[in-house]
């Protein structure tokens, strides 16, 4: 769901197409309806030069952000689903991958690279929220575990660009046991004495944020993500009354002490940078 | 009063047939026991039959049956009434959904932890259902370095609908508990058995379900969704429940042929919640052999064994 809408047709441009849109086209904040043309758009990295509002991007453009030159490697980029449990819903599972797939340009909901920033060595898994809502399956697993042992073996730092709705329902009990995986595996890092920073960006919600991203050695935000363990429907299903304003939003998880600080994507990379030399120098 | 399912309504009837065929013999002093043993024949199969033909959705109502033992029941007949509990978290509060202190096995101390469902409607509301708040998950990690430190095994038992989706719990970081304690059982440096006894829903359930042996009772489930919640998202309505048990593969035999648990643990032939006393002879047995095999191993070894296990659970191409 992108933040932004072509202000001519009013539909909505998935942001990972940025290329593909034509030069000039005018777009429109979601939040304070400011009319920008795409390309300064882009050039702010999404975010609305009038009111701060981060709009949603995907692995691709964080990783043009923060890699220097937007040079980067990726792992493992080719690993795709299986269907180890033959998943029918409305639609069958493995015609909702493909159909994914086909839409996006993306294999899965997480792309892992490799890079420098400022010169330090650095392994990102970031995810694309486009891809089954940033769903967590096997592949998400699998790819954020190679990105572990890759910064282990050449003594990089690890980020975790969270961005997700939480674990793949159509993966079931192997999509659960991810949360295990990638913890055990951060349990490595840790004993390698490798800085992990997770960045929670909007929205991080359920199984991903019960387990990795908040197990940054920080934790740091986008401002105004979503950041939750059950979302607002279902927490307020529950309490049977309205939320307070700005609940389970980053001001407020930083306010009850679960971040460590609030960045704007546009000072991500300047903010990242210092983080790793003060771990790693 | 016993509770019985509407699959289970057969084996009712045969069994109010006994009860009034033991008085009709005692209160007029014929010897009834060729009828009665008749009786329990045919109740025998028919129990057989019932439980041998179970969907994934009878399973799964099984797990929730009021009559089930839940995991104080389970404390009380390990240890013969020698359990210590311990409370609180140390920092906001005791939650009672969630259960835990030191405990004797014939004479060997182990920590035991649990999610805890009430036994009656009062009870039922003071548990919170069985839905801890982030204070559960951090007690229960308390106890577990506790066990750690003074290297005492550590037995979790799994019942829960959930972790409870309050507002507080958010605002206390629901989801950093449970990421926390997944995060330290992997490292724990003494033996972790955890064993599903009813429901084992998603993070709730993994929030003290990572262990050296994850076993599951055999009319339990354990997934990443309850099938009401999952038909609800998936197709949008409450009414496809027992198809989406089906899909999810949630009994004790789908996560044990997909590798994603260690062992089912065969129930008594009516069920654990008919015959708890005979369950929990099976589980202290179980129990007891996992811990000598684990002490076995070293430490280390078994930490690097509990990773490497659950790096493997996954399927992609
Ligand atoms: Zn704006």
């Amino acid at each position: 769901m992108s933040w932004f809408k072509r202000s001519k047709e009013g539909i909505t441009t998935a942001t990972s197409d940025k290329k593909e849109v034509p030069e000039g086209l005018w777009v429109r904040c979601s939040n304070c309806k400011t009319l920008f043309t795409s390309d300064d758009l882009a050039h702010n990295n999404y975010v609305c030069d009038r009111c701060s509002h981060h709009e949603r991007i995907g692995s691709e453009e964080y990783f043009q952000l923060i890699f220097d030159d937007g040079n980067y490697t990726e792992i493992a980029a080719d690993l795709t689903s299986g269907d180890p449990l033959e998943f029918t819903d409305t639609k069958k599972y493995v015609d909702r991958v493909s159909a994914t797939q086909k839409a996006t340009g993306l294999k899965d909901a997480v792309r892992t690279a490799k890079g420098t920033i400022d010169g330090q060595k650095l392994v990102i898994s970031a995810m694309d929220f486009q891809f089954i809502g940033g769903s967590m399956g096997s592949v998400m697993g699998e790819k954020i575990a190679r990105g572990i042992d890759e910064a282990i073996k050449t003594n990089a730092a690890f980020m975790i660009i969270s961005k997700s709705g939480g674990a793949r329902m159509m993966e079931a009990g192997y999509s659960l046991m991810q949360m295990a995986k990638v913890s055990g595996k951060l349990g490595q890092l840790s004993e390698a004495k490798l800085p992990y920073i997770s960045y929670l960006t909007d929205p991080t919600t359920g199984g991903v944020t019960a387990s990795f991203a908040m197990l940054g050695d920080i934790n740091i935000a986008e401002p105004g993500a979503l950041i939750a363990f059950a979302g607002p429907r279902v927490v307020k299903e529950t309490i049977g009354r309205d939320l307070p304003d700005g609940f389970q939003t980053s001001e407020f998880l930083l306010e009850h002490g679960f971040l460590d600080f609030i960045v704007d994507r546009t000072e991500i990379k300047q903010k990242l940078s210092l983080a790793v030399k003060m771990f790693m120098s | 009063m016993s509770t019985y399912l509407d699959f289970e309504e057969p084996l009712k009837s045969l069994e109010e047939q006994i009860a009034q065929t033991k008085e009709l013999g005692e209160s007029t002093n014929v010897d009834m026991s060729e009828q009665l043993a008749e009786l329990e024949q045919v109740l025998q199969e028919k129990t057989k039959e019932v439980f041998s033909g179970l969907t994934p959705w009878q399973r799964v109502q099984l797990s929730r049956h009021p009559d089930r033992p839940y995991t104080l029941a389970y404390i009380d007949a390990l240890t013969n009434g020698q359990f210590i509990e311990l409370h609180g978290d140390r920092s906001v509060k005791d939650d009672k959904a969630m259960v835990g202190g030191f405990g004797m096995i014939d004479g060997k101390s182990v920590m035991l932890i649990g999610q805890q469902k009430g036994i009656n409607t009062k009870m039922r509301q003071y548990r919170n259902f069985g839905m801890p708040n982030p204070e559960g998950y951090r007690k229960a990690l308390r106890l577990m370095k506790l066990a750690e430190k003074f290297n005492k095994p550590i037995i979790t038992f799994i019942d829960t609908p959930g972790a409870f989706p309050g507002l507080e719990a958010e605002e206390r970081g629901q989801g950093e508990a449970i990421a926390r304690n997944i995060y330290e059982m992997m490292r724990l440096k003494v033996p972790v058995i955890c064993i599903i006894i009813g429901e084992g829903a998603s993070g709730g359930a993994l929030g003290i379900g990572v262990g050296d042996k994850v076993v599951m009772l055999e009319n339990t489930w354990y997934s990443v969704i309850s099938p009401e919640s999952c038909s609800s998202i998936l197709w949008r309505s409450w009414n496809f429940k027992e198809t989406a048990a089906d899909a999810l593969k949630l009994t004790s035999t789908d996560m044990r042929k997909n590798g994603l648990v260690d062992e089912v643990i065969p129930e008594p032939s009516n069920g654990a919640h008919r015959n708890p006393e005979e369950m929990f002879q099976v589980v202290k047995a179980k129990i007891k052999d996992y811990i000598s095999e684990l002490e076995k191993q070293d430490p280390d070894k078994r930490v690097e064994d509990r990773i490497e296990k659950f790096c493997q659970m996954g399927v992609w191409k």
